[in-house]
């Protein structure tokens, strides 16, 4: 099943390189837990779904040191991501931002929830406004009440 | 010749698919039995052609007939036995094939098992499954044949690809279909159901374990891919959200929901329109999903533009069931009789809770994956990854987790919310207190693994408060409630196992997720490294060969505290045919958790490798959590009211007289 996402990124393989090059990383380690982090939200452009950070190819690599060198430069994570963007297009964000489709993509779950629990207690109130099911005819009420005063009687014996 | 006989095969299966497409119904129409017991006949006889043009060419396979273009594309003549065989179904029109065989095994499995059926709701399933046959033989006849000869043959294969011939992917895709195609039969009682307008306990309970059975086996498809994924792909992880992945979990999420409205429909004949909803609807996302894979509209829907002529009569296929089973439930789900009442609070509103998370989750699923295509056709640019998948359907699945232990405590009818509280707290009191214990353990950093971990407890622990409140230890003394508890019917124990699966998931997943080490370094023979309280040594490389390939096994040996634990050994290969290197991780597993380590390209000093080693702890639960839900599905499906299916008439008792 997974047969056309691998061939696709074994295509963009470029050589054996490797998802995150010891040579690549920031020697401050706080720096560096913010390149992961950055990194691992970003698409590799040219591959199936793949963060630059799990990515081998070469542009993913690229992308890599250029995050690094944007937070070495002393850029926030928002710039960081800003600059990118600029250059490759909304694209290249994974966690796509909430305007356009993609805030349709952040308020659904919360709007499917709403209609789902509208339309529940809709159907719950209407079975409760209409319940002839349980009503009982006239009769079954008197064969009831006969019944419930025979019980009665015995109880007093 | 016997490719031929094969080809032949299958367009005869093709000719007796359209006979039982139509027959059954207009018997059903003209209240003719002879023409509805065309139905078994028919469909059994499909499977025998099916079967004859799968066994066709999987013995092409076997025997390297590089004549046809299928075999040429995908296998060589060295490949190992098991990859001859796999590789029959590594390839599209091979994979379309086993999908057509495994409708045709369920359709015949109908047929047989089917015995006590109402004779025309038999004939109308059964003539549904020949729709769904009739669709796909004509799709693998006009644009995906297996069967096409070369006019000169090939000296030699192109060999399957590396990264499929593996144990793990011979099995992955049998399984998932069984599941996507198991959904059929869910589809086609569906269908029947609204063509005879009537629907009732004994129907539920007729589809039940088919919708179970499918259930069990994709969730081995999908426990199977994910772990696969994670030992062969070498990045670690064992979820991708990949669109490929999302295909698969659409039907699951979906077929979970209906498996239990199922079950209140059988009990209490209420959410008949639902459970015929939740049907259709996970059918149809098998098919999306087949079509998503299978259309090659995922890799570019521009590259699905230039060669639409699979993609479009897919989407015909899609348009056509999709399209015509929603257009019949809206026509004729009116005629269903509404059955019956309960309030909000009982074990009905539980599972209809259950079904509204587990359908939005899906649609969320869905839409995320839908979007970037849609967007595409139209020119723009948008991705759906992992980031959002994790921050929207983690809350929303959590959600779903945390009420399950309520579920099976509350009344049919009127549950006692108050009362299930109380049954509950000691459970609930536990996994605060486990929650609190890793919070207290590690700091405010890993508040939210706390909170999973918490979670994970309350599920895996909670799933066992029916059993325990039903087995009433408490008040009757150990062995009364060991009497009782034997005397259970296996489906709760199955739901209790099923449950408990879910926990067992999650704390892998938590746990994993939250506490794995990483080292990521370069190493050359001799070094030492650290990762997770583990001293790694790189003994050395050794080169080696396979049937197809060229490797280099690199030795490590882990330590711990001076002492050697393991030695793993992670492997890089060369495949000489398609001349792809791949690498092989290397995986030791203790206890419960697992030591990984892949291998990357050479570093800047001579001799040296790049190495990615990580410790994660706990991760064989992801795994064996899926295993205990296939497990309590198994066990359900072997509870006696389910085998003896629906509802015989009774046998009529002598009244016993009784002398006065």
């Amino acid at each position: 099943m997974r047969l056309f996402s691998v061939l696709a990124l074994l295509f963009a393989l470029s050589g054996p390189a490797f998802a995150v090059d010891p040579s690549e990383r920031l020697a401050d380690p706080a720096l560096e837990a913010r390149a992961r982090q950055i990194s691992e939200e970003l698409r590799c452009l040219v591959c199936q779904n793949q963060s630059i950070d799990a990515s081998d190819a070469q542009l993913a690599k690229d992308l890599r040191v250029i995050v690094r060198e944007r937070i070495t430069a002393g850029d926030s994570d928002d710039q960081v991501r800003d600059f990118l963007v600029d250059r490759y297009g909304e694209f290249v964000l994974l966690r796509p931002r909430a305007h356009g489709v993609g805030l349709l993509l952040w308020v659904l779950p919360l709007a499917l929830l709403l209609v789902a629990g509208g339309g529940l207690f809709i159907a719950f109130r209407r079975r409760t406004a209409s319940p002839e099911a349980e009503r009982l005819s006239p009769e079954e009420e008197a064969a009831l009440k006969a019944l419930s005063r025979e019980d009665d009687g015995r109880a007093n014996i | 010749m016997i490719v031929e006989f094969g080809h032949f095969a299958l367009i005869l299966a093709l000719a007796v698919a359209v006979a039982q497409s139509i027959l059954p119904i207009v018997g059903f129409f003209r209240r003719d039995p002879a023409l509805m017991a065309v139905a078994p006949k028919a469909s059994l006889m499909q499977l025998l052609l099916v079967a004859i043009a799968f066994s066709a060419l999987t013995y092409a396979y076997l025997v390297s007939d590089f004549s046809l273009v299928n075999v040429v594309e995908n296998s060589h003549s060295e490949k190992p036995l098991i990859f001859k065989i796999s590789g029959v179904w590594g390839n599209h029109e091979g994979s379309m094939l086993l999908w057509v065989l495994i409708l045709a095994l369920f359709g015949a499995a109908v047929a047989v098992f089917g015995g006590n059926l109402p004779q025309t709701l038999k004939a109308n399933v059964l003539a549904v499954q020949g729709w769904i046959s009739t669709a796909f033989l004509a799709f693998i006849l006009t644009t995906s044949n297996p069967f096409h000869r070369l006019a000169e043959p090939a000296m030699e294969g192109n060999d399957l690809n590396p990264v499929l011939q593996d144990v793990g992917l011979a099995i992955h895709p049998p399984l998932l279909y069984l599941g996507y195609v198991g959904f059929s039969i869910a589809f086609a009682f569906a269908i029947a159901a609204l063509i005879e307008g009537r629907i009732d306990a004994a129907w539920a309970r007729w589809v039940r374990p088919w919708v179970l059975a499918a259930w069990i086996f994709l969730t081995a498809g999908i426990a199977m891919g994910s772990y696969w994924a994670y030992y062969e792909l070498g990045w670690g992880g064992f979820w991708f959200w990949d669109p490929v992945e999302n295909a698969s979990l659409m039907p699951w999420l979906v077929g979970t929901a209906l498996l239990h409205s199922a079950v209140v429909m059988e009990k209490r004949e209420a959410l008949k329109v639902w459970t015929i909803l939740l049907a259709i609807l996970a059918f149809s996302l098998s098919l999306l999903g087949t079509f998503l894979v299978r259309s090659g509209v995922l890799t570019s829907v521009h590259a699905f533009a230039t060669d639409p002529t699979r993609g479009v009569f897919i989407l015909a296929i899609l348009c056509l069931f999709i399209g015509g089973g929603f257009a019949m439930f809206a026509v004729r789900a009116g005629t269903l009789r509404q059955g019956g009442l309960f309030a909000p609070l009982s074990r009905e509103g539980a599972l209809v809770l259950n079904n509204v998370f587990l359908t939005v989750a899906a649609g969320v699923v869905l839409f995320g994956t839908l979007v970037p295509l849609i967007v595409s056709a139209f020119g723009g640019a948008i991705s759906v990854g992992a980031p959002y998948f994790n921050t929207v359907f983690g809350p929303l699945f959590g959600a779903t987790l945390l009420v399950v232990p309520f579920g099976p405590l509350l009344a049919w009818k009127r549950g006692n919310l108050l009362g299930a509280l109380e049954r509950l707290w000691a459970v609930f009191a536990f996994a605060a207190l486990i929650g609190l214990g890793i919070a207290w353990l590690n700091g405010a950093t890993h508040l939210l693994a706390a909170v999973g971990l918490g979670g994970a407890v309350w599920v895996l622990v909670g799933a066992f408060a029916e059993l325990w409140s039903r087995a009433r230890f408490r008040q009757v003394g150990l062995a009364v409630g060991f009497r009782r508890l034997a005397g259970l019917p296996r489906s709760a124990f199955g739901t209790a196992l099923a449950h408990a699966g879910l926990g067992v998931t999650l704390l892998g997943i938590v746990s994993t997720s939250a506490f794995q080490s990483e080292a990521i370094l370069e190493m050359k023979p001799g070094d030492t490294a650290t990762v997770g309280g583990y001293s790694v040594t790189f003994d050395g490389v050794r080169n080696g060969a396979g049937p197809n390939y060229t490797e280099q096994v690199v030795s490590m040996t882990v330590r711990q505290g001076g002492t050697v634990q393991f030695i793993v050994e992670p492997t890089r290969r060369f495949y000489t045919t398609r001349q792809m290197p791949t690498t092989e991780a290397g995986i030791r597993t203790h206890g419960l958790s697992q030591f990984y380590v892949t291998l990357g390209g050479e570093g800047r000093q001579t001799g040296s490798l790049v190495v990615r080693m990580w410790d994660k702890p706990l991760v064989t639960l992801i795994w064996l959590g899926a295993l205990a839900m296939m497990a309590g599905g198994a066990l359900s499906l072997t509870d006696r009211r389910l085998r003896v299916g629906a509802p015989k008439p009774a046998r009529q008792v002598a009244p016993v007289i009784v002398a006065d």
